[in-house]
């Protein structure tokens, strides 16, 4: 309703209001403008991704370094991460929901996700590649498939974690809402179940696609026994440009990731980020919301809103009244008591069968294990061990610069908008990128890789810690700084008394997450071809890579098998425990 | 004869244990519910007030006996019945409009007609311009408002409502309570009976046409009584008061004689918490008693429980664990609703604070079977240390999870107020406490 002020003239006022009208309308006419065209662009890439998919596959496909191919390859690498996170979001989706419903399987699909969550993706590589590959022979599409299924393996356990837990915190009152109301399984699968657990996935799909970019390096271009599988994509021509010592190219290359990470940053995140606000659960409205014209754009825009209202609407009005309608029908059944389970012998049969088929798998893989002789399982631990302590001292060596400088920022406001961004920007940065580089460094300036690779762990995996210590100093409430003050504490005793228990929960989660990336890393960082060359140093990585590359199954598998022992083992023994006094000791409330 | 709408027939709940025990939260209740009138149950907090409605509504099976909707057993019955609950329970993400809408949704009404529905109800509960605003940018008394146009559009037959003002200040509150009680008396809806859970007697007098008072371990019904007063309700008038009196009398006497243990359908017996080793610690702070009795004793050492609730304004679940505590450690008596103090407490309350903790202490030891055990064990070690591990498991055998817990929170608050022990709380042990300082710190208060 609009109040016109008095004497206002009657013509004259609906002329000028008029003509505000078709200025307010044209906002949205131009936003219209942009959806159509987005539509078109959006059309066209799915005919190039489809054509060039189930072209002839191209295994061996040369990188052209020229700068004028680089959107061609930006292009398919993220196809490639953004096709594999979606699969991630289902599979995540679906996961966390069986795992929180179904009794039977819970205790042993979360058992499955912590040792999934702690096996070296980049030893899958092999085994998904030729599976894809002898999937789909003459196509594209299987090295492709390859590709997406291994970086979706590298994203998608703690999005199914995070959305599990969602499910079991679920406020019960509300879950007694939606029971008392009859929503049926849909329902409440849409308005509460997923709305609930979608600020988790949120955080979690940001940490996951960050991820996605360090395993697309790897996958794009490798080596395995006498086939050479090269995808075009930023992944490949940056370590063609390495190999090439081709620096221009280098630079296009990064220019472009840095490129595309921001604008995903500024067109896909802070939306989401935006428009995730809605789900939380905290009972007053916060102050400080992030705002996104992208997400003012989609909400405004009344093409959108009208493909919405002849599509979505229509469609889940319908699926709602047949769910109620089935439902209405199965409650009478169940009165009458018509409703039968399914035959005990059915479900038995189907469970032993798996167990059979499970059982046979795994005899069969430790079968290969004997081929192994003693030489070997000597030098896998002799590697186990080196690349322990080349992750302890990464891990040590980062805790060393960012707790004073996580801190340093978190304590000061006006450090943390400038710093944080250019973070943010350096911790979804694909540090493999920068490997050739730094390694080429290193070898000038006389260092082998063995120190090497401790720097590309490093390089990887210090963000992590970084953040949580920023946002752990940030979370030590004032007044106790000021107690500090006021009591003039040494500089030692502030740290002691105030900081270090203060950051220490943190601290803790960004460590597990470095601790678990840097074993990750170890595969590439410590086995390394440049210009022809090989490089290696002892190391477990080492092993995992080598053994792919010359088609070692045996050893490939055994060398897995002792990463992820390790890794559970130290999660278990050191981490959890810590975790705990964390959240006994620590915890700031 | 009236047609019940829901009967609950000898309904029990127990909870399983991770030992070989049950707690019994509800001992077998039988109750129904029938068309105009508002009922109104009211128990100390754990009695098992949300655990009885959530039975009476099918939301929760009872461990052993059967509830009906219309003579049919509720699980399979097409039931009618809506919840306000203390926490609104509003989808945070949906807006008014949606939130209200969501029910008739679950029933696949077209589009046109929920539209409809929820806008008349809206307009009733007097939230009409309100329905694109997320409940967060609403205050709390209009959230619950939220939450009752949701529970009315369905157009219940019984209305369930859970503690539904407890989350409101008291004016709100007041106020909604008004407004349902008009809506109910002119018909505007359609509901036939309400059932309201309430720790606030006095709301309970206010709207009840039928109280039912709870007691607990296990849950049981103390008495079920039918209200005549004429509405609107004074809260000024004898009768008013007098009844608030009576109820608060039936909440504080013990128990005349125990009903009949209970057998499980295994012919195991459940074990009734009165019979157990442990008594239930109420939950009070020691300097909480020390304030009652002081009262107490200002009103000449003997009065009214409802007069002492009305004179701090406490409600019953924050005035009851008091009496109860300060009953137990023998400082109070209560008959007929009145309390008495003893000559124990009656020094306990004029005594500095020294002397109180020493009364505190032979009082506790004295009385307390917990802490008498716990001061053992540390004596009995040669690091005169003990786990809280210990007596967890112990009290595991007799209480859910939950109230073992709390059991452990108060017997570590007054053994450590007592100096009976400390509690390292990082390493979950009792050790004793330290002598010295508490020594030097009595010698500092005799020269004073
Ligand atoms: N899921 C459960 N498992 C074990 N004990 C429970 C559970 N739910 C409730 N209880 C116990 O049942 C008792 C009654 O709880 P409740 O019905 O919520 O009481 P009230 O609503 O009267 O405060 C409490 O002692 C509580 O600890
Ligand atoms: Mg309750």
């Amino acid at each position: 309703m609009i109040h016109l002020p008095s004497g206002f003239n009657y013509t004259r006022g609906r002329e000028t209001l008029a003509r505000a009208q078709v200025f307010k309308r044209s906002w949205p006419f131009f936003l219209d403008l942009a959806v159509a065209a987005l539509c078109l662009a959006a059309f066209y890439g799915v005919l190039q991704i489809v054509k060039f998919w189930t072209g002839k596959a191209e295994p061996e496909f040369v990188v052209s370094l020229k700068p004028s191919s680089l959107p061609l390859y930006a292009f398919y690498s993220v196809v490639r991460i953004g096709l594999a996170y979606l699969l991630s979001l289902v599979f995540a989706i679906g996961y966390g929901y069986i795992a929180a419903y179904n009794k039977r399987a819970e205790s042993l699909m979360i058992a499955a996700l912590d040792i999934l969550q702690s096996i070296p993706v980049l030893s899958f590589l092999p085994g998904v590649m030729l599976a894809m590959v002898a999937l789909f022979p003459t196509r594209q599409l299987g090295v492709e498939m390859g590709a997406i299924v291994l970086i979706f393996t590298g994203q998608v356990w703690n999005m199914a974690f995070s959305f599990y837990s969602s499910l079991k915190s679920l406020p019960r009152e509300l879950g007694e809402a939606s029971n008392i109301y009859g929503f049926s399984t849909w329902q409440r699968f849409w308005q509460l179940e997923l709305p609930f657990g979608t600020i988790g996935l949120v955080w979690n799909s940001m940490i996951s696609v960050a991820g996605g970019w360090f395993f697309l390096m790897a996958c794009e271009m490798f080596v395995l026994g006498d086939r050479d599988f090269r995808l075009p994509g930023l992944g490949s021509y940056l370590q063609t440009a390495a190999s090439a010592d081709n620096i221009p190219a280098m630079i296009y290359g990064i220019l472009t990731v840095i490129a595309i990470i921001v604008a995903t940053d500024q067109l896909v995140w802070r939306p989401v980020i935006a428009w995730s606000d809605k789900f939380k659960i905290e009972q007053t409205a916060g102050a400080d919301r992030i705002n996104s014209p992208i997400l003012h754009f989609i909400q405004h825009s009344n093409a959108l809103g009208a493909i919405k209202r002849h599509t979505f609407v229509p469609l889940s009005e319908s699926i709602y009244k047949r769910v109620a309608e089935r439902n209405r029908e199965y409650r009478a059944r169940q009165a009458a008591g018509q409703v039968k389970d399914t035959p005990v012998w059915l479900r038995v049969g189907v469970l032993i069968l798996l167990g059979a088929v499970v059982l046979y798998a795994a005899t069969s893989a430790l079968l290969k294990l004997r081929e192994i002789h003693q030489g070997q399982y000597l030098l896998v631990l002799e590697g186990a061990g080196a690349t322990f302590l080349r992750v302890n001292v990464s891990l040590l060596l980062a805790a060393l610069w960012t707790i004073p400088a996580g801190v340093a920022i978190g304590f000061n406001p006006k450090l943390a908008r400038i710093v944080q961004p250019i973070v943010q920007v350096a911790a979804s940065f694909p540090a493999p990128i920068l490997f050739p580089i730094i390694i080429l460094g290193l070898l000038r300036m006389g260092g082998g890789l063995g120190i090497g690779s401790i720097v590309l762990m490093l390089l990887g995996t210090q963000w992590y810690i970084l953040f949580n210590v920023i946002a752990g100093a940030m979370a030590i409430p004032s007044d106790l700084r000021e107690v500090a003050t006021l009591f003039q504490f040494t500089r030692w005793q502030r740290w002691q008394t105030v900081i270090l228990p203060g950051i220490f929960p943190y601290l803790i989660t960004g460590l597990v997450t470095a601790s678990g990336g840097a074993w990750n890393a170890s595969i590439i960082a410590e086995y390394f071809h440049l210009k022809g060359q090989t490089l290696q140093t002892l190391g477990l990585g080492a092993q995992i890579s080598a053994a792919s590359d010359k088609g070692l199954f045996q050893i490939l598998l055994l060398a897995t098998i002792v990463m992820a022992l390790m890794v559970v083992t130290v999660n278990r023994l050191v981490w959890r425990p810590l975790y705990r006094l964390a959240e006994t000791k620590y915890k700031l409330s | 004869m009236q047609t019940t709408i829901i009967r609950a027939e000898r309904v029990e709940k127990y909870y399983a244990q991770p030992s070989e025990n049950r707690i019994q939260v509800i001992s077998p209740t039988d109750l129904s519910i029938v068309p105009g009138e508002i009922v109104a149950l009211l128990g100390p907090s754990g009695s098992g007030k949300s655990t009885l409605l959530r039975m009476l509504t099918g939301l929760s099976a009872p461990s052993a006996g059967q509830v009906y909707w219309h003579e049919q057993p509720i699980a399979t019955a097409d039931v009618n019945v809506s919840i306000v609950f203390q926490s609104f329970a509003l989808f945070p993400w949906l807006t008014v409009f949606e939130n209200v809408e969501a029910p008739l949704k679950a029933r696949g009404m077209e589009p046109a007609e929920r539209r409809k529905r929820a806008m008349k109800i809206l307009d009733t509960v007097g939230l009409d311009g309100f329905q694109a605003a997320y409940p967060k940018e609403l205050s709390g008394g209009m959230r619950q408002r939220v939450g009752f146009a949701r529970a009315l559009v369905v157009e219940p037959e019984v209305l369930f409502m859970d503690e539904p003002f407890s989350a409101l200040d008291v004016l709100t509150a007041e106020n909604l309570r008004s407004e349902l009680l008009e809506l109910w008396q002119k018909k505007t809806i359609p509901t036939q009976a309400i059932f309201i859970v309430t720790h606030n007697i006095e709301e309970a007098v206010l709207l009840a046409d039928r109280i039912i008072v709870l007691g607990r371990n296990p849950g049981h019904v103390r008495t079920d009584f039918r209200v005549a007063l004429v509405h609107p309700r004074d809260r000024k008038a004898t009768a008013f008061t007098q009844l608030v009196d009576y109820i608060y009398k039936v909440l504080t006497q013990p128990d005349a004689q125990p009903p009949e243990l209970p057998q499980t359908p295994t012919g195991k017996r459940v074990r009734d918490q009165r019979q157990m080793h442990y008594q239930m610690l109420p939950h009070a702070r020691p300097g909480g008693i020390a304030g009652l009795l002081e009262l107490v004793l200002d009103h000449n050492g003997k009065d009214d429980i409802y007069r002492l609730a009305d004179d701090l304004a406490f409600e019953i679940d924050d005035l009851l664990p008091i009496v109860d505590a300060a009953q137990l450690l023998g400082f109070l008596t209560v008959t007929e609703g009145d309390a008495a103090i003893t000559p124990t407490g009656a020094e306990y309350a004029n005594s500095e604070i020294l002397r109180q903790k020493e009364l505190f202490r032979t009082a506790a030891v004295e009385n307390v079977l917990l802490l008498r055990q716990i001061v053992r064990a540390i004596e009995a070690k040669s690091d005169r240390t003990v786990a809280e591990e210990f007596f967890h498991d112990m009290l595991d055998e007799q209480f859910s999870e939950e109230e073992t817990l709390r059991q452990l929170e108060t017997a570590i608050n007054w053994g450590r107020y007592a100096e009976l022990f400390d509690f390292d709380a990082s390493r979950r042990r009792f050790i004793q406490p330290e002598k010295l300082h508490h020594d030097s710190e009595s010698s500092a208060e005799v020269i004073e």
